[in-house]
């Protein structure tokens, strides 16, 4: 159990490409904490930096009440889950949860406690003497977590563990990481590039774009008011419709705006609303549907439930309020 | 093939028989030849059906050997010929693993340098540096020894190159995984990378083991005391002979048990062999 902070954090390769920015991130203890952002914004090699896969070149990472600059990755009282699982296949699922207590001296019977307790946690005892090789993407995943769970680390890192799985098990898988992180209470990060994976888990957000911060905060906070129109497009599906001031120069207060944003299910057919749409396409969801089209020249998508055939031209009108309004260089005004 | 023909079923079928004879045929004339009198074999045909001195002659290799041309018992050259053959496999194999390890998983100046140095000796099998490798053995003096016969056919650029691409197909997430573990560079060495790399190193083995049974030029130059003759160079001597006919019947017996050891090997490592050269999951 132990806080993690990042102060001023960057990190520049041998080329002088620079990696990551100036980023600083106060993790209490056992929050879970979700960096997103888009491939290649630098928050996979942010979490190698707090792993120790990855030098720090900028700043200090503390895990806890030491600076772990130097600390080599075993010594950082950390466990990572990887993508690919990382299992070591030539053991079975029992030595590959045991072989970092090994490594540390752990007494025998400690040991066998722990691998008990982790593989009853996580549903895992029947194939205790498999090899990974015999198990599926699930169940593999959950031996992943297992090996970080037995290590009683400091922290979990977890980095995309559920971008192999299918997507139904990807749902399911989620909520278990959820639930297994509420339970044990261990300070937790976690990397994605999916946005709902991070809204649903994260006690708090931590949107990244080309290495540097776009927004911390809450996952609702984020969701409501995104800082920037990176931020605002970024999370939230179906995307929030982000439409130039000049194609809708008659909304009343947003004289200041270069961009305006509206969530999609913000938007309502409404006779006397103040945004005509042309319809493009539709896509049936079920329960509701997606209507694509256009204003002045700008996309726009709107949520509404499934009914009969759209006319070519909608009125639309958006909930009092629900404006999203960004200056000039996208950053939030109001 | 998925198609199902008789046709080509017999042609397939008849074409392997066919090759299986042209490999077969002389090593069953050697037997064939070990089985009979010396006599029976100079007599101008030569016989296609075992005789019946298959026991004499082979218990005389085993145990006294030929005294005309001055090899030992034959249990003595396949006991020089079986430390070389294991000294060159393991060798080989052990000094190569780790070089492989040395240069994909350490960061060191010259490293790449390091690598195609290793890779350019394959430029310079023991043929080409007979004289002065001969020189060098001859000077540190060990002639006549089984660390002359093997040290210097140990070096090996392939075995080197094999176990890298090997290394280079084990995950980098593996490696990290360890370290996150705890595990220390030798640490991970025995724990991931030998156990990972088990069944190439089966394969390997089975070919530097043919490799170093079938050595026939260096121990040829390097052992003038019988004591460390090898079966395949002491074959050459006994069919070396000087005032009479060579004894055909009791080479041939030699040359039959000389088969023995690596025909062994292969079928023992069979399975580990076939899947070290063609498994590519890890």
């Amino acid at each position: 159990m132990a806080s993690i902070i990042l102060d001023k954090v960057g990190k520049v390769y041998a080329g002088g490409t620079r990696a990551v920015g100036d980023v600083s991130i106060d993790i209490a203890d056992g929050e879970f904490v979700v960096l997103v952002g888009p491939s290649g914004c630098g928050k996979s090699t942010l979490l190698r930096m707090v792993a120790g896969l990855e030098s720090i070149s900028e700043g200090t990472v503390r895990i806890g009440d030491r600076v772990v600059n130097d600390i080599e990755p075993a010594d950082r009282d950390i466990a990572m889950v990887f993508q690919n699982y990382a299992l070591y296949p030539h053991m079975s699922v029992r030595q590959n949860l045991a072989y970092g207590l090994k490594n540390r001296r752990t007494p025998k019977a400690e040991i066998d406690k722990r691998v008990a307790q982790a593989a009853e946690i996580l549903q895992i005892g029947p194939y205790l003497d498999r090899k990974p090789r015999a198990l599926s993407g699930g169940q593999r995943q959950r031996v992943a977590m297992g090996r970080a769970i037995v290590r009683e680390p400091a922290a979990f890192l977890f980095d995309e563990p559920l971008s192999n799985l299918d997507a139904k098990l990807r749902v399911t898988m989620r909520l278990e990481i959820k639930e297994l992180q509420r339970r044990l209470r261990t300070t937790s990060i976690y990397v994605t590039h999916d946005q709902l994976e991070a809204m649903t888990l994260a006690d708090r957000l931590v949107v990244l774009n080309a290495g540097r911060i776009e927004q911390i905060g809450t996952p609702l906070e984020v969701y409501r008011k995104p800082a920037s129109t990176f931020v605002a497009s970024f999370i939230g599906s179906p995307a929030m419709n982000l439409i130039s001031r000049r194609a809708v120069p008659h909304l009343p207060g947003t004289d200041h705006a270069g961009t305006i944003g509206i969530r999609p299910e913000d938007l309502t057919v409404a006779p006397d609303g103040p945004l005509e749409m042309e319809v493009l396409a539709v896509e049936e969801l079920g329960a509701q549907r997606l209507v694509h089209g256009q204003t002045g020249g700008e996309r726009l998508t709107v949520t509404m439930p499934s009914g009969e055939a759209l006319p070519e031209y909608l009125r639309l009108a958006y909930r009092p309020g629900s404006l999203h309004l960004f200056d000039g260089k996208g950053l939030r005004i109001a | 093939m998925i198609e199902n023909r008789p046709g080509l079923n017999l042609l397939a079928h008849l074409t392997l028989m066919l090759g299986v004879a042209v490999v077969a045929l002389p090593v069953w004339v050697a037997f064939v030849a070990s089985t009979h009198t010396a006599t029976d074999f100079m007599s101008g045909t030569i016989p296609l059906w075992p005789g019946p001195h298959l026991i004499e002659n082979y218990s005389q290799m085993l145990g006294a050997g030929v005294s005309t041309s001055g090899t030992p018992p034959v249990g003595t050259m396949m006991w020089n010929s079986l430390v070389m053959a294991l000294l060159i496999a393991c060798g080989k194999i052990a000094i190569s693993i780790t070089s492989a390890f040395a240069i994909v998983y350490f960061r060191f100046p010259l490293r790449q340098l390091a690598f195609w140095c290793i890779f350019i000796t394959m430029m310079l099998p023991v043929e080409v540096r007979i004289v002065p490798t001969f020189q060098v053995v001859a000077d540190l003096g060990l002639l006549n020894s089984y660390a002359g016969l093997s040290i210097p056919l140990i070096a090996s650029a392939t075995a080197t190159f094999l176990f890298r691409q090997v290394f280079l197909t084990i995950p980098d997430e593996l490696t990290e995984a360890a370290r996150i573990d705890g595990a220390g560079p030798m640490k991970f060495f025995r724990d991931i990378l030998l156990p990972l790399s088990r069944t190439n190193i089966a394969a390997l083995f089975v070919i530097l083991f043919i490799y170093g049974w079938n050595q026939y030029l260096w121990p040829l130059l390097i052992t003038t005391s019988s004591d460390y003759y090898t079966i395949v160079a002491g074959i050459k001597r006994m069919a070396d002979a000087v005032d009479g006919l060579p004894q055909w019947h009791l080479v041939m017996a030699t040359a039959m048990l000389a088969m023995l050891p690596p025909v062994a090997v292969v079928i023992g490592m069979q399975r580990l062999f076939v899947k070290g050269l063609v498994e590519t999951e890890k």
